[in-house]
């Protein structure tokens, strides 16, 4: 287990491998469809949501308010990734994005940003929705809500030892597209 | 009425909050025969966790709740009318206190009232048998595994799948491997071979309604089920597609018959988040008993 604190630097960034297991504490922001087409159309985010060395989750989380008025977050699993693979490359470019939390894997664009920007993607386990919830210590902001409406604002989350494993590295490195070769290969024997 | 209304909401909630013991066993022997130490052991173990998390909390398993699909067995001459409305409003108020997301969307508008009621949501089938009890099986069936689900027209030339078993089985494989990392896995599947494009999927999906653990009576798709398992778990693509030992639970093949001119193979997907629960009703509506 490799422990990550938020801002991350490149060197830090540049460390991490396909298949390292790491445990994020700090700052996260979710950000899922509605975000990533607003800021690939030129959209501005407000001053507060600072992701330079930082980390963007695709999630639609389920916050509620509790009795005192406090946001709580109730369900917090991953989104899947790929349907923002065509924006994404931009965003970590713009952002200064250093990870990128989701489900399922990106692809090739995605991959050559991570190369040049010193960027990793982290899968979380997908489904896990109240394990990921119990490590959202805090819910520290809402952005864009007006906008967007609750599952696609952006959420600011204090997280603490939120597991996921590093799957596209900032090497070229794809445990997708690995493990995809392999069991092709592997099918191919057993035809 | 209310004491029917009352036994479907808590049959939602027990649905959407506590995986059902079958698959939970599945689970748990897969944890144990992953390699310690994988990435693939840690996410069967941050599964597990997830499983006793939400039933202490009696909240959703995952935050997709999915599809709300209801099997009714009943006897000659029950009003169907007065359970679909039973059921619809037991599936609101399971929505407004959270063992449902708001999750039913307008595919025009794209606007979601937030009650999870409209055209198809939820859908019920119902089967008149020769007895006087009433049965209810509910499947809630999350988006991203029903988005890898795969029919296949044989014969099918890029995949040398004729119209016999054979065929069939490089169909399967062929959906396992496209499949991979996309539906949180490991996965059940449901396939059904024959049916036309639309009884087909509808069978494959009555299949998920199957024990994980029972043997199919039909000896040669028992043999297939088996073998659909076994060499997928070879493949090495694992929980999540971290690579490792677990890529299937089960395998539960059903048959239809078919035109002459198709030959359809159909495979629906579920994902561990198996969401699959069932009650027997007494004639007043309260539950006798649970199925699984
Ligand atoms: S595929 Fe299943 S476990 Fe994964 S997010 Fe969808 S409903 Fe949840």
């Amino acid at each position: 287990m490799i422990k990550l604190t938020t801002p991350i630097s490149e060197s830090t960034i540049r460390s991490l491998k396909v298949g390292d297991e790491v445990l994020l504490t700090g700052t996260v922001f979710t950000g899922r469809d509605a975000v990533h087409k607003y800021l690939h159309d030129g959209g501005q985010l407000p001053p507060e949501v600072n992701l330079r060395e930082g980390v963007l989750y695709h999630c639609g989380p389920v916050v509620i308010k509790d009795d005192q008025g406090r946001w709580k977050c109730v369900a917090a699993g991953p989104t899947t990734s790929i349907r923002e693979e065509p924006y994404q490359w931009q965003v970590i470019r713009d952002l200064g994005l250093r990870g990128v939390i989701g489900k399922g894997g990106m692809g090739d664009k995605t991959l050559k940003a991570c190369q040049e920007h010193g960027c990793v993607y982290l899968h979380a386990v997908g489904g896990a929705a109240q394990v990921l919830a119990e490590c959202i210590r805090k819910v520290s902001g809402v952005y864009l809500m007006e906008e967007f409406g609750a599952p696609e604002a952006i959420w600011e989350f204090q997280v603490e030892d939120f597991p996921a494993v590093v799957t596209i590295d900032s090497h070229g490195g794809s445990l997708h597209r690995q493990i995809f070769a392999q069991s092709q290969a592997e099918l191919a024997k057993h035809l | 009425m209310n004491l029917l209304h009352d036994s479907l909401l808590e049959l939602i909630r027990r649905t959407s909050t506590e995986i059902p013991d079958d698959v939970h066993r599945a689970i748990l022997a897969s944890l144990e025969n992953e390699r310690k130490g994988t990435i693939a052991a840690s996410a069967m173990k941050i599964i597990d966790q997830n499983i006793a998390l939400a039933k202490t909390k009696s909240q959703p398993i995952c935050q997709d709740t999915g599809s709300i699909i209801f099997y009714v067995e009943c006897p000659v001459g029950f009003d169907q009318m007065t359970f679909t409305e039973a059921a619809r409003a037991a599936v609101k108020q399971a929505t407004a206190k959270g063992y449902l997301r708001q999750n039913s969307v307008d595919s025009l508008t794209g606007r979601n009232d937030g009650t999870n009621l409209g055209p198809g949501s939820p859908t019920l089938h119902f089967h008149q048998h020769a007895s006087d009890a009433v049965s209810v099986k509910l499947i809630l069936k999350g988006g991203g595994c029903e988005n890898v689900g795969a029919q296949y027209s044989l014969p099918h030339t890029g995949l040398n799948a004729n119209r016999d078993l054979d065929g069939c089985r490089k169909a399967i494989l062929d959906a396992v491997v496209q499949a991979q990392g996309k539906g949180c896995g490991p996965g059940i599947l449901g396939v059904c071979i024959g049916g036309d494009r639309a009884t087909g999927y509808e069978h494959s999906k009555v299949q998920l309604l199957r024990l994980l653990d029972d043997r199919n009576p039909h000896p040669d798709l028992a043999r297939l089920e088996q073998d659909i398992v076994e060499t997928s778990n070879q493949l090495g693509i694992g929980p999540m597609g971290f690579g490792g030992k677990t890529t299937l639970l089960g395998c539960k093949i059903g048959v239809l018959n078919r035109l002459p001119a198709s030959y359809f193979v159909s495979v629906s997907y579920m994902c561990w988040a198996y969401r699959r629960h069932g009650v027997t009703l007494r004639a007043d509506g309260t539950i006798a008993g649970w199925l699984y």
